[in-house]
């Protein structure tokens, strides 16, 4: 059960991305088709399931037991850093057709604040390991889901007369607030 | 470029929310009012100037490879003094912001300037540009957050403005954030073409 409301809180009722702003680049960035939408979902799912992990054990097994907390921040963006490296270089021996599909996306992912801001909730909420996965898995949904819907909007927007003055980023921030606002009806779930 | 044309193109011209549209994720979150906007605007601010100082003074001994990390570690550092000071001075400030502050590692502006700006450029330009940018950021999360807070609650740092029973509340809810965004940009891109 306490299973279940992190996924629904996690995917529906915080979404990473309506409703925490967390990795807003990519939201407005790779959002003009659904194609591209996919692909970086998939290349963002990847690494934040893998970096919750790492840095999960990180905090508990190295900073915390030697007293090192204060370096948390720098500890777990040079993991992510050399984590995202690291699943490139990987991926283009093992899985090229893989590679090819998320290569490009991999290198935006460093800055991409929904990984570093996951990591950190993670250590924050004082989840266990099996939470923390579950928990990275559906903030990872939550993009996904957010992020497709919207390109899926935008590219209907894209037939559309906009006004002069609202073409481009204004109408596309515009249509990510009245989709916020359906959000907001899940509120009430958890 | 003269140093005073240098420092105000962070306002307006390159403002890097309106214009750049960098550092998107602490604009919209934090700014549910204007004081928080001020205050991650600052705390931006600091450690812009302090890492385009920092970097324009070791970039020549940075190999061009190992760059990218090295520029992340000299902003971490700088946001690991943000976040100790921060928790230990202003507490609530610290809370109201909360995951946003160690996220500054992050924002695309600061990396953006390191490497597109004071990587190439001398100590004296690096630290002016490093002001601007982070001023121009400050302006802008005011801006959003003052206009957010005032639909939203009624008020403008925490003075009443008007009563509590007229207040739209979406607005300083997330939804209001893109709303109000949005037509921020298209009433700026209004008044550049004029």
């Amino acid at each position: 059960m306490n299973y279940l409301v992190i996924v629904i809180g996690a995917i529906l009722v915080n979404n990473i991305v309506l409703m925490q702003f967390l990795g807003i680049c990519p939201f407005l960035g790779v959002s003009k088709k659904v194609s591209t939408g996919i692909g970086m979902t998939g290349a963002v799912a990847f690494v934040m399931i893998l970096a919750t992990i790492v840095t999960y054990l990180i905090q508990h097994y190295v900073l915390e037991k030697f007293g090192l907390g204060f370096l948390q921040t720098i500890a777990f963006i040079l993991i992510i850093a050399s984590l995202v490296q690291m699943v490139e270089i990987i991926l283009k021996k093992v899985s090229p057709p893989l590679y090819q599909a998320l290569g490009i996306f991999l290198p935006l992912i460093t800055t991409n604040c929904a990984i570093l801001g996951v990591a950190i909730l993670t250590v924050q909420n004082e989840f266990n390991l099996l939470e923390g996965v579950i928990f990275s898995t559906s903030h990872a949904i939550g993009f996904g889901l957010a992020l497709i819907l919207f390109a899926g909007i935008r590219e209907h927007l894209d037939l559309q007369d906009v006004p002069k003055g609202l073409k481009g980023t204004p109408i596309a921030l515009i249509a990510a607030g009245i989709l916020a606002m359906a959000f907001m009806g899940f509120s009430g779930l958890v | 470029m003269s140093q005073l044309k240098n420092f105000s193109k962070g306002f307006i011209k390159e403002n890097p929310v309106f214009v750049l549209l960098l550092g998107m994720c602490p604009t919209l979150g934090v700014t549910s009012s204007a004081i928080n906007g001020l205050g991650m605007g600052l705390a931006t601010t600091f450690v812009l100037l302090m890492s385009n100082m920092v970097v324009s003074m070791v970039k020549s001994a940075i190999p061009d490879k190992v760059r990218i990390p090295a520029f992340i570690v000299i902003i971490a550092t700088f946001v690991t003094i943000v976040q100790l000071t921060m928790q230990a001075y202003l507490p609530s400030l610290f809370k109201s912001l909360g995951l946003f502050i160690p996220l500054i590692v992050v924002n695309c502006l600061v990396l953006g300037r390191a490497e597109a700006f004071a990587s190439k450029n001398n100590l004296v330009s690096s630290v002016i540009d490093g002001l601007g940018m982070g001023l121009g950021f400050t302006f802008a999360l005011v801006t959003l957050g003052g206009i957010r807070e005032i639909l939203g609650s009624g008020k403008i740092f925490n003075i009443t403005i008007y009563p509590e029973n007229y207040v739209t509340l979406v607005f300083v809810l997330s939804p209001g954030a893109f709303i109000v965004l949005g037509y921020l940009i298209a009433a700026l891109n209004k008044i550049k073409k004029n």
